[in-house]
């Protein structure tokens, strides 16, 4: 397995933000929250060249957050990522344009003020990748290869509909010539019609250009489509990651299990009435993660071991890692199901 | 409204369907006209002493002077056309506003754009800086530039500009703090282009329509409050007056019947800026997609 992409021991904290009143009102003793949020704790992974990673999780578990520091839009608190050996931000500063982004929503990702064809070519003219008088012919070829007439490139984006936005926003960024891909929640936003296209046009696009992507979504069937591995997060941390087939049929971790079994399905066994098995309690705050393994509180198999040792992650097949204690017992009920 | 159009086009599509904001529009760009030719339109150069007969001076709306042609809104008490006086002191109203209007305009965006892009100890020093000088009133800042400075054009429009520009730092402020946060700069600032790039190519023509308005509206009070100023004799020299000094001189003459001296040029000024008011309200109400019926 040769890694191209590597996040190593990446940690990324939210400070509390505070303005100088605040400050100084803490200072006199006021109470103003001083905490940071641990967004994402110790994340290691590693992504082949043309591998698409799925990752998934609960709101606010820091997949974003995650996403947003492999892009290099975040700086990690500590740690380093590198595409092939070469790192994606040095001093605070963006300093490769190897990886871009696709974001959420197509209408805020785009400037409103300006042509769509001006957009994605800005960055192109500003790295080099072509020069001002060529610049038409290279944005047309890319809105040819994402499905749009090239004819378009003077209009504005709300002249477009989501799905063709979402379009342009991915021509922006593989105008760029990236080799990664980070795909923020890139279907979230859309129609389910259109987020169909969007998906096959992001197969067709890694398939042709060998991209190496990193999948964001809470949509674990989609995930499940286009992913060769997923990783699952949970406040902060990777709780297992491994090849989709494997995941998502014999869970190792109780938390991906019961991630799971709370998507509602539409077949039913024996027309009997399912009930869907909902997580118990709360995510905790990540101002204050539990001790030991964060999901002990909400965990069916926890014992004493998991509220005071943090699990390590562990391999438990080739490409395939968990971070939880009884994974044993975990992987062994899942089969007996 | 069409959709192949650009977005200026739409704007103006937008703005002829109010028809009251369009005759304001043309009562501005009228009264523009006749400051930019006053030398053409007036009956007499009003600056130009060699002209002036002290004979005629206070004289009723449609005497006939010394100079053979009438007076059609009369003379004021240096026996000047109140006309031509009129148009040259529109000449100068309409100079001083729309100059310190756009210096104002330029360094409070300049100010209120770094502030909400570079934040921290920059932002809070000019943010507290601009606060500071709003809790004042700005004709009072103006009269005390003014009376440090000394009369003249370049240090009345200084001092407007020291009196209005924190209007425009806070508004670009406001602007660029909301846009700084949007998905589009972070995906400029990703790909990466420079901070530079950023601002000037993203950040800032998205400030532009609540500057617009903020502007229209600064200009119409930067003639006033130089009108302001002229009426309290701390404005232009004499010789040259402007519509304030006008009203000032025929001030006095107001209760003995003379009422036209100070009546005209008042008129000439309430139209200045009701016509720019009108038509800033109506571009703030077209920017603002809440008040749209």
């Amino acid at each position: 397995m040769s890694a191209f992409l590597t996040i190593d021991n990446v940690s990324h904290l939210f400070g509390p933000n505070l303005t100088t009143g605040e400050k100084i009102a803490a200072k006199l003793g006021a109470k103003v929250e001083t905490r940071s949020v641990r967004a994402v704790s110790d994340v290691t992974l590693s992504v082949r060249k043309g591998e698409t990673l799925g990752l998934v999780g609960e709101s606010g578990c820091g997949k974003s957050t995650l996403g947003r520091v492999v892009a290099g839009i975040l700086q990690p608190t500590t740690g380093t990522i590198t595409i092939d050996g070469a790192p994606v931000m040095e001093n605070g500063t963006k300093v490769t344009t190897r990886v871009q982004t696709i974001f959420q929503d197509p209408f805020a990702s785009l400037d409103p003020r300006m042509k769509v064809g001006d957009t994605v070519a800005e960055g192109p003219i500003a790295h080099g990748l072509t020069k001002k008088p060529e610049a038409r012919r290279y944005v047309a070829g890319w809105f040819e290869r994402v499905g749009l007439d090239p004819v378009w490139v003077d209009r504005y984006p709300h002249q477009f509909s989501g799905g063709q936005r979402q379009r342009i926003a991915i021509a922006r960024a593989l105008a760029m010539q990236p080799d990664v891909l980070i795909c923020d929640e890139p279907v979230a936003s859309l129609d389910v019609s259109i987020q169909a296209q969007i998906i096959n046009l992001f197969l067709k696009l890694t398939r042709d250009l060998e991209l190496t992507s990193i999948f964001i979504s809470h949509d674990l069937s989609v995930v499940q489509h286009v992913s060769d591995r997923v990783a699952v997060m949970y406040l902060g941390r990777i709780a297992e990651l491994g090849p989709v087939a494997q995941v998502f049929g014999t869970p190792a971790h109780p938390y991906t299990s019961a991630l799971f079994d709370s998507v509602p399905k539409l077949v039913l066994d024996d027309d009997e009435l399912v009930r869907f098995d909902t997580i118990e309690g709360e995510v905790p705050s990540p101002l204050s993660p539990p001790s030991g393994c964060n999901y002990h509180p909400r965990c069916p198999l926890a014992s004493g071991t998991c509220s005071t040792i943090q699990p390590l992650t562990q391999p438990v097949a080739s490409l395939r890692t968990v971070a939880c204690h009884h994974f044993e017992a975990q992987l062994a009920g899942a089969a007996n199901d | 409204m069409s959709n192949n159009s650009t977005p200026l086009r739409r704007f103006w599509a937008e703005f002829r369907e109010n028809k009251i904001s369009v005759l304001a529009l043309v009562v501005v760009v009228l009264l523009i006209l006749l400051a930019l030719f006053a030398a053409v339109v007036s009956p007499q150069n009003p600056y130009d002493l060699a002209n002036l007969s002290l004979m005629d001076s206070r004289r009723p709306p449609g005497f006939v002077g010394s100079g053979g042609y009438i007076h059609v809104l009369g003379t004021d008490p240096q026996g000047r056309d109140l006309l031509s006086a009129i148009f040259y002191g529109l000449r100068i109203s309409i100079q001083i506003g729309l100059a310190a209007g756009f210096v104002s305009l330029t360094i409070g965006t300049a100010l209120g754009i770094t502030a909400a892009y570079v934040g921290g100890r920059i932002e809070a020093l000019i943010m507290r800086l601009v606060d500071l000088q709003l809790s004042f009133p700005a004709i009072l800042l103006a009269l005390v530039i003014v009376a440090l400075l000394g009369q003249g054009k370049a240090q009345l429009i200084g001092a407007l500009v020291a009196a209005q520009y924190a209007y425009f730092a806070r508004t670009a402020y406001g602007a660029a703090k909301a846009e700084r946060g949007k998905d589009y700069i972070e995906a400029a600032l990703a790909t990466p282009l420079s901070g530079r790039l950023v601002v000037m190519r993203h950040l800032l023509p998205n400030c532009t329509p609540p500057l617009i308005v903020v502007a229209t509206v600064q200009i119409a009070n930067s003639i006033s409050l130089e009108a302001t100023l002229s009426f309290l004799g701390l404005g232009l020299p004499v010789t040259e007056p402007s519509l304030g000094m006008l009203i000032s001189n025929g001030f006095p003459y107001m209760m003995s019947g003379r009422y036209w001296i100070s009546v005209y040029p008042g008129v000439a000024l309430i139209i200045l800026i009701v016509a720019i008011n009108i038509v800033g309200d109506q571009v703030r109400d077209q920017f603002n997609p809440r008040l749209r019926k």
